[in-house]
């Protein structure tokens, strides 16, 4: 992990603040994420996660403070902008259209078109089915019934669709939002080798929540915020929960 | 689009991840064509029936099959737009009266355009202005539901009350005879058996069916159908795209009022006023949910095709006419209900 520490950050914050009216969100906030590090976001309800990943992903604009991306300034108005630099968003509660096939949500929003009889654009669905097999079978997860709406998968399987989009869209940076909150334990495990699988590919996590198991199992470092403030930063490796659960309480 | 690569499992040991049970997916079809069942049934019945009570053929006598077609016209126009706004999770209360203004804005515009030009181009400038004068509800609609947020519900029906009001004012109380034979051509006739009101229905279809199932148009509405975030998290405008639906629906229901005084050579406000939940009652037969997010033009056509058959067959066996209401409003509870039976049976969730 030593090696880590060398190499450039892929995304930096720098004093980072949100304030709404008289309310600091978050105040003066700085972390970064090196390309496959996993580093996990704690921190007590209203501490100012949300608030930073919104920051981050372009839904909030910050008040204060910069946002470096591979060393380069940069400011989004909008999540999409977010998006097209390579910042994925994962939410806890599947932003998936549960109608739709796998390859149709992986390209909702950007659909492929193709011509048909040489003139009519229509829907290309064979390479968004093809891009949708190749694309899970990268996340180690094979499915025969590619034009089955997503709504006939479980839970983690709809998570790893979700992230199979972001994977598919190159996203360096995915932030995931509780993504194991609403699942069962196994399905749990499955999220937690899904991340392994994306630190394996260079990509940055960061990842939010609760649960200090998961935490342990798949980060590399811990930040962990209090009132909208860092309230400490450890590497995993060199903390234990009792700390985590210190520094997130203020003891 | 079902193939499975053989060569899957030599490299992996994870096991597949879906459960794809192939007699499911029959089930599920046979229930995604219901309606094509219910309409085959339906003409069996009224076959068998006819033949019983007068010793007469129902479905094979070319007249029964034009007027059904004939009387299906109007109903399905406003159950395409209908389609479009029910998967997208709205409803659209407001097409009738649209559809009405559309009428008396048709039968004006062809008299006025008449005085001026040849009455080929009249016609067709009485179509035109019908279709735009629709849009203009529609783009009201699509801005309330978009950018003031009113529920779809009460937009509409709000329209309801102001395209009514507006049609009866425009067409000072009464109906607007419409002065021009190529217009009265357009409503009646014929090329070789088939009225031009049901050729120029049937193109019409089936470029809302490729909007619908091949454009990004279509894909978004389902998306946005099923979860709305979703496709606002994926970068779709909603707001713009919600606009642009109303607007689709409401010059459906244009083209249906401008057909309207085509056929019966005169604009009525009322002309759309008992299609309303006729196109509402088509697009559930046909198959979509009213929650949003599935439904398909085809099926929306077997719907209306089910309701015109029922209410011209129970005439043509002679039945009271006010049996057709019961026997719709039967077909109507019967598909929600192989529905829900679908939804449970093929495992799929069914509280969203």
């Amino acid at each position: 992990m030593n090696s880590q520490e060398q190499t450039a950050p892929l995304l930096e914050v720098r004093n980072l603040s949100k304030h709404f009216g008289a309310v600091r969100a978050l105040n003066d906030f700085s972390m970064v994420v090196r390309p496959g590090e996993v580093v996990a976001l704690a921190g007590d309800n209203g501490a100012g996660k949300t608030t930073l990943i919104k920051a981050i992903s372009g839904v909030f604009q910050p008040t204060g403070g910069e946002i470096l991306l591979r060393g380069q300034l940069v400011s989004f108005s909008t999540p999409q902008e977010a998006r097209e630099k390579g910042i994925e968003t994962i939410y806890q509660d599947l932003a998936l259209a549960d109608n739709l096939s796998i390859g149709a949500n992986i390209f909702l929003g950007r659909e492929p078109m193709r011509k048909a009889f040489g003139f009519l654009p229509v829907l290309d669905r064979k390479a968004m089915a093809v891009a949708a097999k190749q694309t899970m079978g990268r996340l180690d997860f094979h499915v025969s019934r590619l034009d089955a709406p997503v709504s006939n998968f479980s839970g983690g399987q709809r998570q790893a669709v979700a992230i199979g989009r972001a994977v598919y869209w190159d996203a360096q940076i995915l932030i995931m939002d509780e993504p194991t909150a609403a699942l069962g334990v196994p399905e749990q495990r499955k999220v937690i080798s899904l991340i392994h699988q994306l630190k394996a590919q260079g990509r940055g996590v960061i990842f939010i929540s609760h649960n200090l198991q998961d935490i342990f199992a798949v980060s590399d470092r811990i930040v962990v915020l209090r009132r909208g403030v860092q309230a400490g930063e450890r590497k995993i490796s060199e903390t234990n929960h009792d700390e985590v659960v210190k520094l997130m309480v203020g003891g | 689009m079902t193939s499975t690569s053989p060569t899957q499992g030599e490299t992996h040991v994870a096991p597949q991840a879906d459960h794809g049970d192939p007699a499911r997916t029959w089930i599920a079809r046979i229930a995604d064509g219901r309606a094509w069942l219910f309409l085959a049934g339906l003409i069996i019945c009224f076959e068998v029936w006819s033949r019983l009570a007068f010793g007469a053929t129902f479905v094979l006598n070319p007249f029964n099959v034009q007027s059904i077609a004939i009387f299906a016209v109007a109903p399905l126009l406003l159950a395409t737009g209908q389609t479009f706004v029910i998967i997208s999770g709205g409803i659209d209360l407001s097409l009738g009266f649209i559809m009405g203004l559309a009428a008396v804005v048709a039968a004006h515009a062809t008299n006025m355009a008449g005085a001026a030009i040849p009455l080929p181009l009249a016609m067709l400038a009485g179509i035109l202005a019908a279709v735009i004068v629709a849009g203009v509800p529609g783009i009201i609609n699509g801005l309330l539901i978009s950018r003031l947020r009113i529920p779809p519900f009460i937009g509409t029906l709000g329209m309801f009350g102001v395209a009514r009001g507006a049609a009866y004012l425009l067409a000072g109380g009464t109906t607007v005879p419409v002065q021009n034979s190529w217009f009265a051509l357009l409503g009646n006739g014929k090329f070789h058996g088939v009225p031009y009101l049901v050729m120029i229905t049937a193109v019409f279809v089936v470029v809302m069916h490729y909007i619908l199932s091949q454009t990004r148009f279509g894909q978004h509405n389902y998306a946005i159908g099923a979860n709305v975030q979703a496709a606002r998290r994926a970068g779709i405008d909603i707001k713009d795209h919600i606009l642009r639906l109303y607007v689709l629906s409401a010059m459906c229901a244009g083209l249906g009022g401008a057909l309207y005084a085509a056929r019966f050579t005169a604009g009525a406000a009322q002309a759309g006023e008992p299609l309303l939940l006729d196109s509402v009652a088509a697009v559930v037969i046909g198959g979509a949910s009213l929650f949003g997010g599935s439904g398909t033009i085809f099926g929306t056509v077997a719907g209306a095709l089910v309701i015109a058959v029922i209410q011209y067959g129970l005439v043509f066996v002679n039945v009271e006419p006010f049996w057709q209401f019961i026997a719709v409003g039967l077909v109507i509870i019967i598909s929600v209900l192989i529905d829900q039976a679908q939804r449970r049976f093929s495992g799929a969730r069914q509280d969203e």
